[in-house]
C-alpha cells in the first residue's frame, strides 16, 4: 500500500511537470460512469456532467457512457467494480461522500476503501444545519448550549438513513460544540426520504431543526421559510450564499463537505490511473466545469491523485471513529 | 393570480415541441390501452413507465406522457363499453349500460361522440379543481406532521377496498402482501438490514417499478397465452355521426353534475374513478326519474358516468401530487414513477418542482383537448385498432417492459424479480385477489411505518400524540368510516350494480 502511494506520488509529480508524458497512456475511445442510482440523482448528475465536459473540451475521443447501477447506496456498483471490472482503466465511478459513509460503517459487506483507486474530487456540496423562521434558536451556539443542557431540546431531521452522513453532521457539530460522549446518543434524528421532506417537517413546526446540504436548503433559504444557522466548511461560501456564517466563526470547528467524484478500479495500470487524475485536473480548471458548478450549486472542492486518497482515508476514518462512539457500529 | 402566472409558466413548458409530442403520443397509447379490454389505466401506465426509463426522457416529459396515457385511458374505455357491451376498464362499466343500447339502436356514433364530450367536461372541469384546490391543499399541507400522515395512511390503507370493492379480506391479503415485500431492505429509522441476506442488490428493498410492470405486464401476457387469445374482437362498423347542438346541450346539466361528483369521489384517497362513475350515473338516474329512458340507450346514461370517471381521474391527483398519497390504483404507479425519478410528491413539490408541476397541469388541459379531437372525427381508426389480434399486440408489450427494466438499472436480476412478480401476479389473479393493494401496500406501508416511529420519537413514546391534533381526529374518523361503511352500504350497492348490470345483459366479469 505505502509503496504504492509513493509511485502515485512519484508518477504524479513528474507527469505535472511533463504533461506530454500522459501521452504514454491511450484512453480507449470510449469510456464508462457508473452512477450507482437511479437517474435523476446526485450520482447520475456527477457522471453525465463531467463526462458532458470531457467530451466538450476533446479530452476524451469519443464520448462517455453513463450507466446506472443502483442498488446498496453504492455497494452494487463498489462490488461490480471490485469483483467484474479490476482492470478496466476505460471505466469511471461517481462517488461521494455517502460512499465513504458506508465504507467506514462496514454497510458494503466485506469491502472497504483500499479495494479501490480514488481519482479526485470536482466540488463538494457542503453541510448546513438550519431551522424555521420562527425558530428561537439564532446561531448554532444557541442550539448547541441547548442540546448540551437536554440532548432532547431539539430533535433533527435530514434526508439521510439513521447513522447516515446527514445525522453525522449533527453529531459532527456536537462533538466539536462540546457535548458529552455519552450525550450524543440522545439527540433525537428522524430519517426521512430526502432533504425537502424534512424541511417541510421543519417549516411545518413539528420538528425543531434542518441537517442537510447546502443545496438543499438553499431554495427555502431564499424563500424565508428556513433560517440557516451555520454553514459546515471551512470558510464561508461564494456569494450569494456568503451570508451564512460558518460553523467556525461561532467556535465550533465542524467542517463537513459532501464531495463529488469518482474512484476507478483497483488493478488499472499506473499510466492510465494517472491519465484519469490529469483529466479531472484540466476538468476541474475548465471554464465549461466551472459554468457547471454555478449552475449546480456545487460549491469549490478540488483534490486529486494521492491527496484525494489521504483525503479518503482521513474522512473514513474519523466517521468510523464517531460511529462507534455513538454506538452505530460495533 | 399567483396561480395563474403559474399555470402560464406551466404551458410554457408544456407546449414545447416534445412535451406536445408526448402528450399527443400519450393521448393517443391511452385511448388504445383503454379501449383493449383487460388492460386497464393501472396497467396501460404501468407498461409505458419503462419506456420513459428506456427513452431517457426528463422528468417532465415522462410525467407528461404518463399522465396523457392515463387521461386516455379514462376515454378509450367507454368505446368498447358501447360497440361491444365489454367494458375496456372498470370504471367504464357504467357506460355500458346505456351505450351498448345505444349502439344497438344504431346510434354507436352517437353514443361515442357524446361520451367523449362529456369525459371532455369532466377532464376540464376536474383539471380546474385540480389548480384550484392543489395548491391551496399543498399549503394546508404543512399543518401534516408524523402523526397526521400516520392518520393518513391509516385512512388510505382503511379505504382501500373501496365501497365497490367485492372481498374485503382478500384485500387485505393483497395489502398485507405488499406491506411484507415493502419490509426488505435497509430500515432507515435504524440503519438496520431486514431480509436482505447480505445480498447487496436487496438493501434498497424490491423496486416498485419492477414489481408493478411484472404484476400487470407479464401476468397479463401469461393470461393471454392461456387464453390463446389469438383474435382481435369482432370487427363493427360506425354509423354516420348525426348530432345537432340540442342533443349537445341537452347533455350539458348532466355532464356538469357528473364532473363534480366525480371529481369529490376522486380526491377521497381509495375511492378511485369506479366510484365516481358509479355514483354520477345512479345519482341522475334518481334525479331525472322516470321522464327519462336510462338503461335503454338514454344519452345522459352515457354522459353522467364518463363525465364522472374522467373528473375522478383527475381528482385522484390531487391528493398524490400534494400529500404523497394516492387516491387509486392508476394514481399509486404514478407515484412510483415519481419516486424512481427522485421527486418526492408532497407539499413542498409545488414550491420546489413548480415546472414540472404546473408543466404537467397544462399538459392534461392541452391532453383533454387532443383527446376530444382524437375521439370524434378519428374514433374510427381506434374501432379499426380494437380488432388487432393481441398475439401481435403482447409480445410488443413484454419487449418493451424487458427492455425498460433493464434501461433503469442494468441488472439481470431485476429481470428476474420481474418475471417472478408476473408469476405471482398470474397466480394471485387467478385466485381473484386485486393487484392494486399490493401496490399500495409496498408504497405506502414504510411511509407509515416511518410516521409512526416519528411520531413516537417526537412525543418521546407517548402514544397519545396520534390523535393528538383536531387535524389528525378528523383523518382518524373518516378512516373508521371508510373501514366500516363498505359493510353496511357495501352490499347494498353491490346488489344494485349487479341488478343494473343483469338488466342491460351486460357480459362483465
Amino acid at each position: 500500500m505505502k509503496s504504492s502511494s509513493i509511485k502515485t506520488l512519484i508518477a504524479s509529480a513528474t507527469l505535472a511537470l511533463a504533461a506530454s508524458q500522459a501521452g504514454a497512456f491511450e484512453q480507449s475511445r470510449t469510456a464508462e460512469c457508473i452512477a450507482p442510482a437511479n437517474p435523476g440523482g446526485g450520482w447520475d448528475f456527477t457522471c453525465r456532467s463531467v463526462g458532458k465536459v470531457l467530451t466538450d473540451i476533446g479530452l476524451i475521443e469519443g464520448n462517455v457512457q453513463t450507466v446506472n447501477m443502483p442498488g446498496a447506496g453504492g455497494g452494487v456498483a463498489f462490488a461490480h467494480t471490485v469483483s467484474k471490472r479490476g482492470d478496466d482503466s476505460a471505466l469511471i465511478v461517481a462517488a461521494s461522500t455517502a460512499t465513504t459513509t458506508r465504507l467506514a460503517q462496514g454497510q458494503f459487506a466485506g469491502m472497504d476503501q483500499e479495494m479501490v483507486r480514488w481519482v479526485g474530487a470536482l466540488g463538494a456540496d457542503y453541510g448546513v444545519i438550519a431551522v424555521s423562521k420562527d425558530s428561537p434558536y439564532q446561531t448554532l451556539s444557541d442550539l448547541m448550549s441547548a442540546l448540551k443542557e437536554d440532548p432532547n431540546s431539539a430533535k433533527f431531521g435530514g434526508g439521510s438513513a439513521a447513522g447516515g452522513w446527514d445525522h453525522l453532521k449533527v453529531l459532527i457539530a456536537g462533538s466539536a460544540a462540546g457535548i458529552e460522549k455519552s450525550s450524543l446518543p440522545k439527540i433525537k434524528y428522524l430519517a426521512f426520504n430526502g432533504g425537502a421532506e424534512a424541511i417541510t417537517q421543519v417549516v411545518g413546526g413539528h420538528i425543531e431543526a434542518f441537517t442537510g446540504d447546502i443545496s438543499e436548503a438553499q431554495g427555502f433559504m431564499e424563500s424565508g421559510d428556513l433560517r440557516v444557522l451555520a454553514v459546515l466548511s471551512e470558510e464561508r461560501l461564494p456569494a450569494p450564499l456568503d451570508g451564512i456564517p460558518t460553523a467556525r466563526e461561532q467556535d465550533i470547528d465542524a467542517v463537513a463537505p459532501n464531495w463529488r467524484g469518482f474512484y476507478v478500479p483497483k488493478d488499472v495500470s499506473d499510466d492510465a490511473y494517472q491519465w484519469w487524475v490529469d483529466t479531472m485536473d484540466k476538468v476541474y480548471g475548465s471554464q465549461e466545469w466551472q459554468d457547471v458548478m454555478t449552475k449546480n450549486g456545487l460549491m469549490p472542492f478540488h483534490k486529486s491523485g494521492a491527496d484525494f486518497h489521504d483525503f479518503v482515508q482521513q474522512q473514513v476514518k474519523s466517521i468510523k471513529d464517531i460511529s462507534t462512539e455513538i454506538g452505530l457500529i460495533k | 393570480m399567483e396561480t395563474l402566472n403559474y399555470l402560464l409558466q406551466g404551458f410554457a413548458v408544456a407546449l414545447t415541441l416534445d412535451n406536445l409530442m408526448f402528450a399527443a403520443v400519450g393521448a393517443i397509447l391511452g385511448t388504445l390501452i383503454g379501449a383493449l379490454p383487460g388492460l386497464g389505466p393501472a396497467n396501460g401506465v404501468a407498461i409505458l413507465i419503462p419506456l420513459a426509463f428506456s427513452l431517457g426522457l426528463p422528468a417532465e416529459s415522462s410525467l407528461i406522457l404518463l399522465t396523457s396515457v392515463y387521461a386516455g385511458a379514462m376515454y378509450g374505455g367507454r368505446i368498447s363499453s358501447i360497440l361491444l357491451n365489454i367494458p375496456g376498464d372498470e370504471p367504464a362499466m357504467m357506460t355500458c349500460l346505456d351505450g351498448y343500447p345505444m349502439a344497438l339502436k344504431g346510434k354507436a356514433a352517437e353514443a361515442l361522440a357524446i361520451s367523449a364530450i362529456a369525459s371532455f367536461i369532466g377532464s376540464l372541469l376536474a383539471t380546474v379543481g385540480l389548480v384550484i384546490l392543489a395548491p391551496w391543499l399543498a399549503k394546508f399541507a404543512l399543518r401534516f406532521g408524523p402523526a397526521e400522515y400516520f392518520a393518513l395512511f391509516t385512512l388510505a390503507f382503511a379505504t382501500l377496498g373501496g365501497i365497490t370493492g367485492k372481498n374485503q379480506f382478500k384485500t387485505v391479503i393483497a395489502a398485507c402482501l405488499g406491506l411484507m415485500i415493502a419490509t426488505v431492505g435497509v430500515d432507515i429509522s435504524t440503519g438496520n438490514q431486514r431480509y436482505t441476506y447480505n445480498i447487496l442488490e436487496l438493501y434498497e428493498g424490491v423496486d416498485f417499478i419492477i414489481a408493478i410492470v411484472g404484476l400487470f405486464a407479464i401476468s397479463e401476457l401469461l393470461f393471454f397465452i392461456e387464453m390463446h387469445a389469438g383474435e382481435g374482437l369482432k370487427k363493427v362498423t360506425l354509423n354516420k355521426l348525426k348530432l345537432s347542438m340540442a342533443d349537445i346541450i341537452g347533455v350539458l346539466p348532466t355532464s356538469l353534475r357528473g364532473s363534480v361528483l366525480g371529481f369529490i369521489s376522486g380526491v377521497l384517497p381509495g375511492a378511485g374513478a369506479s366510484l365516481g362513475s358509479f355514483i354520477s350515473y345512479t345519482l341522475e338516474k334518481r334525479l331525472v326519474g322516470h321522464k327519462g329512458s336510462f338503461g335503454e340507450g338514454d344519452p345522459r346514461g352515457v354522459a353522467a358516468p364518463e363525465a364522472g370517471n374522467n373528473a375522478a381521474a383527475n381528482g385522484a391527483l390531487v391528493p398524490m401530487l400534494t400529500l404523497g398519497v394516492p387516491g387509486s390504483g392508476t394514481t399509486a404507479v404514478l407515484l412510483a414513477m415519481l419516486v424512481s425519478l427522485n421527486i418526492q410528491p408532497g407539499p413542498m413539490l409545488f414550491t420546489q418542482n413548480a415546472d414540472l408541476v404546473w408543466g404537467v397541469i397544462a399538459a392534461l388541459f392541452i391532453g383533454n383537448l387532443i383527446l376530444l379531437l382524437l375521439n370524434i372525427p378519428m374514433v374510427g381508426v381506434f374501432v379499426k385498432l380494437l380488432s388487432i389480434p393481441p398475439k401481435y399486440l403482447m409480445p410488443v408489450v413484454t419487449l418493451v417492459a424487458s427492455v425498460g427494466i433493464f434501461a433503469i438499472s442494468n441488472s439481470a436480476l431485476d429481470l428476474y424479480f420481474m418475471i417472478g412478480f408476473g408469476l405471482l401476479g398470474y397466480v394471485l389473479r387467478k385466485l381473484h385477489i386485486p393487484l392494486v393493494p399490493i401496490i399500495l401496500g409496498m408504497l405506502l406501508g414504510p411511509e407509515m411505518e416511518k410516521s409512526l416511529r416519528h411520531a413516537l420519537t417526537i412525543s418521546d413514546g407517548d402514544w397519545s400524540i396520534l390523535w393528538g391534533s383536531g387535524l389528525a381526529v378528523g383523518i382518524w374518523v373518516v378512516a373508521i368510516a371508510g373501514l366500516v361503511l363498505p359493510y353496511l352500504i357495501g352490499p347494498i350497492l353491490r346488489r344494485r350494480m349487479a341488478a343494473q348490470a343483469e338488466k342491460s345483459h351486460s357480459v362483465v366479469d
